[in-house]
């Protein structure tokens, strides 16, 4: 795996952050964060009062003007900051990929030559040739051909893959690069409309649109902002009936403390910062709702071969027939695999050596291994001693051994029938005209999926097994795996057909999906993830492609989702529930020179009331840089049920909320107090 | 005996509260049920008259429409009635036409089930006014209200397009509920005293044999739905302190368990239309417990008494009876104060600006968060757009884009809440600073210091909660407080009852996500707490600047 792409932060890249955070001070760029807009603002107006104290009457107060001014621009450069660091790790990534886009010329197709153009020119539809060594100018399908392709500028994935004309392995990615062999490819995609391009300004960060919830965040966000400000100007008045003269830095001191800066700064990094964690996972998602959508998942349909299961039949146990016994059958077995590179083959040895079987390997040295061919349906090994063993399909062996005059054992029907029932496929071994016993095969699921599917119900999320076996096979493994539901003898319409019911009953389902027959079911899908490996077809129809081609990934793309409005939620639990502590501090410290009794309310015992305003709005600076972190990793997260979660995160960040301020509040006034 | 006063009737309440909301769910489940047999045939007889032939759902729009439209007709009815009121009928005690900001002011006042009154009732109106403009409106805004709650918690709870019919409802509204709850409750009074007359104003002679003025007039009638409808307009200026509206404790209790029971029954309406009472009960619990951290406020405020005149050897025993009826003592008078803010109707069977200033303050922040009972539905309506802001805020907690009632809670709704929520503030906030910044303003405002931004303040609330108590002591009767309250009246119930009729309408349509064990619930204790918190800090924080200056620091410098 590419190890640059993954990198957290790197010291360049907080110095551009840095940089950017001033850039961004730029009130209309501003002004798409109302929130963190009203403290600019804020900043200005105190900024002139400093500077010009004449005019406004405020010579005795410069200092702490001053003082307030810089607090508060640094609220405003630490939330850009944030924004910033976030942005940045996607624009490393861009640069990347950029590199990989510089530069290539195609050779095009025209009549019966080849014409030499940058790639740049190409359009929809035209065909290119690319011979070993060159880079592939654009997205397309093979027309024909078969060549290995690096893709490791797009996956970080450095084993070439194969690519050929028709099936589901014809779609190659422009920017990656031709290492053997001869393709031609139709061109599928516009300049700038390419896999690549659209990946750059993803993680660039460009395109980014703010997804639903964010935009609802962001309309409570912005009517609290108004509403504080209308508490804060209304307040003035209302002091001067009683005499009380507020003064305006102190007015605007209360009011950015009110408002709820620190998730208004870290919104949007916490936005970024979701999509990258799954562009680091190599995920590609083609939006930030679908991240979100993949939080909210209640259904997930899995293909059983590749997702839960390995795919290839695994020895899992020896049958013995006849009166023999089990030690001699997986002897016999394991000197048939000896030479066999098959993963059936390669999975007795590792059943031998799981069960710490014996056997006698010299018996093999000298043999002659005889290949599988699909004609025979078996395979085996001429031993030196002229003695031939085989192990193959039941009825092919049966043969074989009765061509030999040999006997069928009795209880082999069964035994053999008896697996098949359960959903495994029996190998027969035999040696010469005799039929040892069986080698039970089996579909294995793949190790941890168990808990992961028990995790997924913990969630809330129902899982659908969809796979071509039949009922009974489909049944053994939907157990063994611990899936919710499964379809056996699925065919690819079935999919779509659940979606759609799941989908009826108000469900968002999730599905992963590599074929051209799943790109319908893959558009249905609330979240369909595409494997890169699949057709060009299924990718565009997914809203997420994943680059490392691993289906059961979309289980960590659900967890990414539901981190992802963890953290929003908990920040704005924990920014608002800060608004009493910081209520705390400043309104008795407004009041206490006109209305000593006031200092009842102050129950922290701040200093004075300068410190105890500077106090409580440094705390409202500091806590977002120190939030930063936890911003850009997410808040950490376990599959437990609604509940508990909330619970837990209610604790941490309701009642931390409340009680963080008080603390820090109280540990920063103890300084500031040595000075005011 | 104070506390036991105040178990009691607690205690009436929540036993009241699951037969009188089964009824009330029946009379708007819109399911054949055995009242039709009772209701049926005079309610057929009203559709016919009014030509509402057939009673097809509504969309938000169109309900919202006809409410806005039905009201706007009888405001411009009551207003000639008040201004014309001389020329009229019913008018024994020969009283002039009403001036124009007054009317202006009592109109929309009643309308809004407000029941701010700038006028006293024994020299400002006729019996007919009375009875045509005061009465008529105390049923029909009460009607309203109760309508849109039942609309807004309909399309909270079910599928479809439509939220109900506003006509049906608003009938049913005064034909199953209002109607014969209030004619009960009259005959009850009229036992107990309270007086049922068409009669002039009596004039009898003293022992010492001077002339002496007793007003009378059709006071039962009034008090009945005055309280059942959470108006609280009084039939006279001192309101159900006056011997005649609330002569004694159990008319006292009648009247606080009528104004309460309905509002407090509504959470439960709303748990059954929810097919889940769990969440009705939570709500409950939310406006139960916040009721009575404001009622053991204000009870224990007065026991103690003030302590400046405590100080000067004064008998603290009895608390503070500045402004207090002898016949209630200080529980009844805590207690009914705490009710009459709560369930926002506004009749004060004390004088509340004599209130001490923690005393006071209980029923200025049950106004400012009008979600404590609150007035005819509109306390559910608001509690339950506290509830989807604390989905909203706390739901995403679970991981989960928020949902509640199994539908997500999106931009739409939001924006429709922040207006709700940004209204009350700001037509609370705004007139009190304008009012305390201007000649005009200030003129009537008869305290100095933090009593008077208390005044000031509570006029204000009291207007955009619709709840209609004054902090009497103000010279409310002058142009400026009679439109600017008129206008926070106004505001105070249109906006947010048209915007959370168009929440309703967009989650009507939504498709429901079903509910798993990764859902938010929202019908357990923890939700509970949840919607406590957010009320407080969402509703309250939002006042605490202006409470600090009113109430508290009137408290901490009482000395």
């Amino acid at each position: 795996m590419n190890t640059t792409r993954k990198s957290m932060l790197t010291g360049p890249m907080a110095v551009q952050a840095l940089k950017d955070s001033f850039v961004k001070l730029n009130p209309v760029t501003m002004m798409k964060n109302p929130v963190m807009f009203v403290v600019e603002a804020g900043t200005l107006v105190v900024l002139l009062m400093t500077v010009f104290p004449g005019y406004f009457g405020t010579r005795d107060d410069v200092g702490f003007n001053l003082t307030v001014f810089l607090i508060l621009l640094f609220t405003v450069l630490f939330a850009n900051f944030a924004e910033a660091l976030a942005e940045g790790r996607g624009k490393a990534q861009a640069s990347a990929l950029k590199k990989t886009k510089n530069e290539i010329s195609a050779n095009k197709v025209v009549g019966s030559g080849i014409k030499r153009i940058a790639s740049t020119e190409l359009r929809k539809g035209d065909v290119v040739v690319v011979a070993q060594g060159e880079t592939i100018p654009g997205d397309g399908e093979v027309v024909e051909g078969l060549a290995s392709v690096d893709e490791s500028a797009i996956t970080g994935e450095s084993a070439p893959v194969i690519k050929e004309a028709g099936g589901d392995f014809g779609s190659v990615t422009g920017g990656t690069r031709v290492v053997s062999d001869r393709i031609v490819v139709r061109i599928t995609s516009d300049p700038g409309e390419s896999f690549i391009d659209r990946m750059i300004s993803l993680v660039e960060g460009a395109k980014r649109q703010k997804t639903p919830n964010e935009l609802a965040l962001n309309t409570l966000l912005t009517s609290l902002t108004i509403i504080f400000l209308i508490v804060v100007v209304t307040l003035s008045p209302i002091a001067k009936f009683v005499g009380i003269e507020l003064q305006v830095p102190v007015l605007i001191a209360l009011l950015v403390c009110l408002i709820p800066t620190t998730i208004g700064g870290l919104l949007s990094a916490i936005g970024i910062a979701g999509m990258d964690r799954v562009t680091q996972f190599n995920v590609l998602a083609m939006s930030g709702k679908a991240v979100e959508a993949a939080g909210d998942i209640n259904t997930m349909i899995l293909d059983k071969t590749g997702t839960i299961t390995y795919g290839n039949r695994m020895a899992s146990a020896f049958t013995p027939v006849g009166g023999r016994d089990e030690a001699e059958v997986a002897a016999w077995a394991a000197i048939g695999s000896l030479r066999d590179e098959t993963p059936e083959g390669r999975s007795v040895l590792e059943l031998m050596k799981r069960d710490s079987l014996r056997y006698d390997e010299t018996i093999a040295a000298d043999g002659t291994f005889v290949e599988f061919k699909a004609e025979t349906r078996m395979s085996g090994i001429e031993l030196k001693d002229g003695r031939q063993v085989r192990k193959g399909a039941v009825d092919a062996v049966k043969r074989w051994v009765a061509a030999q005059g040999g006997t069928i054992p009795a209880d082999l029907d069964a035994k053999s029938d008896a697996i098949a029932t359960e959903g495994g496929t029996p190998l027969a071994v035999a040696v010469d005209n005799a039929i040892f016993g069986l080698i039970y095969l089996k579909d294995t699921v793949k190790p941890g999926m168990r808990e992961r599917f028990e995790q997924l119900r913990k969630m809330g999320i129902k899982t659908i097994m969809c796979t071509g076996d039949n009922p009974l096979t489909a049944a053994t493994i939907a157990r063994e795996a611990g899936v919710d539901d499964f379809i056996a003898e699925s065919k690819p319409e079935d999919k779509i057909e659940v979606i759609r019911r799941e989908q009826a009953e108000g469900k968002l389902v999730a599905m992963t999906g590599d074929g051209t027959n799943d790109a319908p079911a893959l558009a249905q899908a609330d979240v369909g993830l595409a494997m890169n490996s699949g057709t060009t077809a299924a990718k565009e129809a997914a809203n997420m492609v994943d680059l490392d081609s691993d289906p059961s990934k979309i289980i960590e793309v659900v967890s990414i989702g539901k981190q992802l409005l963890m953290t929003r939620g908990a920040l704005t639990t924990f920014s608002i529930a800060n608004d009493i502590a910081k209520y705390f501090a400043i309104i008795p410290a407004m009041f206490i020179l006109a209305v000593p009794e006031m200092r009842a309310l102050n129950v922290m015992h701040l200093g004075s009331p300068l410190s105890a305003i500077l106090s409580a709005l440094i705390f409202n600076a500091v806590i977002i840089p120190l939030l930063i972190p936890l911003a850009m990793k997410g808040v950490a997260y376990r599959p437990m049920s609604a509940a508990k979660l909330l619970s837990r995160n209610l604790f941490v960040y309701g009642l931390g909320g409340i009680v963080a301020p008080f603390v820090g509040i109280k540990i920063i006034d103890l300084v500031v107090h040595l000075w005011i | 005996m104070g506390i036991l006063q105040l178990v009691l009737v607690l205690a009436v309440l929540v036993l009241l509260v699951k037969p009188l909301g089964t009824y009330v769910y029946h009379v708007f489940s819109n399911e054949p049920n055995r009242m039709d047999r009772v209701f049926g045939p005079v309610e057929r007889g009203i559709y016919r008259l009014i030509g509402l032939k057939r009673r097809d759902g509504m969309t938000w729009k169109r309900y919202a429409l006809s409410f806005l439209l039905t009201n706007i007709v009888l405001v411009a009815l009551s207003y000639l009635i008040l201004r014309l009121q001389s020329l009229l009928p019913l008018n024994p005690n020969k009283i002039g036409g009403m001036e124009q900001t007054l009317t202006f002011n009592t109109v929309i006042s009643f309308i809004t089930n407000t029941n701010l009154q700038h006028y006293s009732g024994e020299t400002g109106l006729s019996y007919f006014s009375q009875m045509a403009v005061i009465i008529m409106m105390m049923f029909t805004s009460a009607a309203t209200g109760f309508s849109v709650a039942i609309a807004f918690v309909r399309g909270l709870t079910s599928r479809g397009r439509t939220i109900g019919n506003f006509f049906e409802d608003f009938v049913k509204a005064h034909t199953r509920i209002f109607l014969p709850f209030a004619t009960v409750i009259t005959l009850i009074l009229v036992a107990l005293n309270v007086p049922l007359t068409l009669d002039p104003t009596l004039t009898v002679t003293t022992l010492e044999g001077a002339a002496q003025h007793i007003a009378i007039g059709p006071v039962a009638a009034l008090e009945s739905i005055k309280h059942l409808g959470t108006n609280g307009g009084g039939f006279f200026g001192v309101n159900s302190a006056h011997p005649f509206e609330n002569p004694n404790p159990l008319t006292n209790v009648i009247e606080m368990l009528s104004m309460w029971a309905l509002p407090a029954s509504l959470p439960y309406v709303y748990g059954k239309f929810a097919n889940n009472k769990k969440q009705g009960w939570v709500v409950f619990g939310a406006m139960m417990t916040l009721f009575l951290a404001f009622l053991t406020l204000t009870y224990t405020s007065e026991l103690r008494g003030n302590p400046a005149l405590n100080a000067l050897g004064m008998d603290a025993s009895q608390g503070s009876m500045e402004g207090k009826e002898v016949r209630f003592g200080i529980a009844q008078s805590a207690l009914f104060t705490t009710v009459t803010t709560a369930a926002t109707t506004g009749s004060v069977n004390n004088m509340h600006d004599t209130l001490t200033p923690l005393g006071g303050l209980a029923p200025l922040a049950e106004m400012m968060l009008n979600c404590v009972f609150g007035g005819k539905g509109v306390g559910l309506v608001n509690m339950l757009m506290y509830a989807i802001l604390a989905v909203f805020l706390a739901g995403l907690m679970v991981g989960r884009t928020p949902e509640f009632l199994g539908r997500k809670i999106e931009p739409r709704e939001m924006k429709l809440i922040a207006v709700a929520i940004l209204a009350h503030p700001f037509i609370i906030l705004v007139p009190t600073a304008i009012a305390l910044m201007t000649d005009a303003g200030r003129a009537g405002v008869t305290n100095p210091g933090f009593h008077g931004i208390s005044q000031a303040l509570y006029e204000m609330t009291s207007s955009a909660a619709n709840n209609g108590s004054g902090f009497e002591g103000l010279a409310d009767n002058t142009p400026f407080w009679n439109i600017s309250t008129g206008i926070v009246m106004l505001l105070g119930r249109y906006i947010s009852m048209i915007a959370m009729l168009a929440v309703a309408g967009s989650l009507v349509r939504k498709s429901w996500v079903p509910e798993t064990v990764g859902t938010f619930r929202t019908d357990n204790v923890l939700f509970w707490g949840i919607l406590i918190g957010t009320v407080l800090i969402i509703g309250a924080l939002t006042f605490l600047p202006a409470i600090v200056l009113g109430p508290v620091a009137e408290h901490l410098t009482l000395r």
